[in-house]
């Protein structure tokens, strides 16, 4: 049986581990080799980079430290952030890193998804979409009818709305050949409230490929829900395994002691 | 001085593969090459492999790989992963069917693709991710690695090996499927060894000493 996946997200900035609450307020983490080390011990199933260094001259940092932990560690590393052609997946491939994030680029042109796709094989085209709940303002302060959510897609690192609905933007990803989508509530994102199941639901009942939760994590609770009612593949988390709330061992152990398929 | 040629026809990602063999080989050096006659003169060879197996199996012929392999695999210890497990079969019904190195009778099918449904109870593809593997019998490769070991896959068509005397092991995704094959002097993997951890490790310094 195929066990659900615990990835501990890393943010990376210049070369360091970082975290951000709702994608802002930044801080420091601790050196992104060491902290890998950390959760390859403690049982991780992939780790999942995200590159948020604003500048392009920091960008051979990031391969450094992608080299650096793709020698030492022997599981699967997606890295994401700033990816925009394929000379961008080619290089973190040749870096070390198993698949890569698609994010910005995926909504500017979705042929990139399908080219890179073409060229390095589906598996390692992971095609991440940040989004935020699309509240409708009541008039008059009249109780709105009660429709069915909505969420938008947002791009550059959360910081411009696109328009576009995210459950037929992450079909639309799935058309244009992605292997693996990561969904993130930007509502949730550091709020420790947990992830936004009715969204990950959404999702993952519509698209054959898996799906990873992202965005809320605050106990181990939330990642049982993220994969039983969320009904994702795999759960990111970062702040938790971060700040060393829990181990990846203890949020395993007890995924397991309450059925969840799980690698121990 | 013995040398394990990972045979590279420009698709997919070596690097990780290079250096964990290097890691596990005590003696043996690493080379990453697609000459064929720099390819032959290693003591084993390994056929990785990641994306479409038509593009594959264009860029193996291209490269005059395929009747090396095929030369290759009469005597060597030869390993194929993922793709390279694939290909090794004599068909493939990826990319509209693929007529591939037959190095094993039998095809490559698709999982099917799941039905809109109940989140969570439906089988995606690809198969991504950690799965159990079911030692089918015993063998040298399997030495060190406990039966029912967790690997990692990820792939979204299965070997169906025409001989069950090939399958070395098998994993379970709606159905058990072959995710280990070998016959003679020929292995492979359909998970990724280079990405599963310490058994991982453990399989692939068994290869590095197996001498059939």
């Amino acid at each position: 049986m195929l066990a659900k996946r615990i990835i501990p997200c890393l943010d990376i900035d210049r070369g360091r581990v970082v975290k951000g609450v709702k994608f802002e307020d930044i801080r420091d983490a601790g050196d992104p080799v060491e902290v890998a080390r950390k959760y390859d011990y403690q049982g991780a199933d992939e780790l999942v980079f995200l590159d948020i260094t604003a500048s392009a001259e920091d960008r051979p940092t990031l391969f450094q430290t992608v080299e650096q932990v793709a020698r030492e560690i022997y599981i699967p590393l997606t890295v994401g952030g700033g990816v925009r052609s394929c000379a961008d997946v080619r290089a973190l491939l040749s870096a070390g890193a198993d698949k890569v994030s698609i994010n910005t680029a995926a909504v500017e042109n979705p042929r990139f998804v399908t080219e890179a796709g073409e060229r390095y094989g589906v598996q390692c085209i992971v095609v991440a979409i940040d989004c935020k709940r699309v509240v409708k303002k009541s008039p008059l302060g009249r109780k709105p009818k009660t429709e069915p959510p909505r969420w938008e897609v947002f791009t550059h690192g959360g910081r411009r709305a696109t328009g576009l609905d995210a459950v037929e933007w992450a079909v639309t990803m799935v058309e244009h050949g992605a292997g693996e989508l990561l969904i993130t509530s930007m509502d949730r994102d550091g709020t420790k409230s947990g992830y936004d199941l009715e969204l990950l639901q959404a999702i993952s009942a519509t698209v054959p490929v898996p799906v990873i939760a992202s965005g809320g994590v605050g106990t181990l609770d939330h990642l049982y829900d993220g994969l039983t009612a969320g009904g994702a593949d795999a759960v990111l988390a970062a702040s938790i395994f971060h700040q060393g709330t829990h181990t990846i061992g203890e949020a395993k152990r007890y995924l397991a002691d309450k059925g969840v398929p799980v690698r121990i | 001085m013995s040398a394990i040629g990972i045979i590279d026809y420009g698709m997919g990602n070596l690097h990780s593969l290079g250096k964990a063999l290097e890691r596990v080989s005590s003696s043996g050096r690493v080379l990453i090459s697609y000459d064929p006659e720099e390819l032959l003169s290693c003591d084993r060879l390994v056929l990785p492999g990641v994306g479409g197996v038509r593009e594959c199996m264009k860029e193996l012929c291209r490269l005059e790989l395929n009747e090396m392999i095929v030369e290759a695999a009469r005597s060597k210890p030869m390993l194929g992963i993922c793709l390279g497990m694939q290909v090794m079969l004599e068909w493939s019904d990826e990319n509209g069917g693929v007529a591939a190195l037959g190095l094993f009778p039998g095809k490559v099918v698709r999982f099917p693709d799941p039905s809109p449904g109940t989140p969570g109870a439906r089988l995606k593809v690809p198969h991504m991710g950690w799965n159990r593997v079911r030692q089918a019998q015993a063998h040298p490769l399997w030495a060190g690695v406990p039966d029912e070991s967790w690997f990692y896959f990820v792939h979204s068509y299965h070997a169906q090996p025409a001989d069950p005397a090939h399958v070395l092991g098998t994993a379970e995704y709606g159905h058990p499927f072959a995710a280990a094959i070998a016959r003679d002097n020929i292995a492979a993997f359909q998970f990724h060894p280079e990405k599963s951890q310490n058994v991982g490790m453990t399989l692939l310094a068994n290869f590095t000493q197996w001498s059939p």
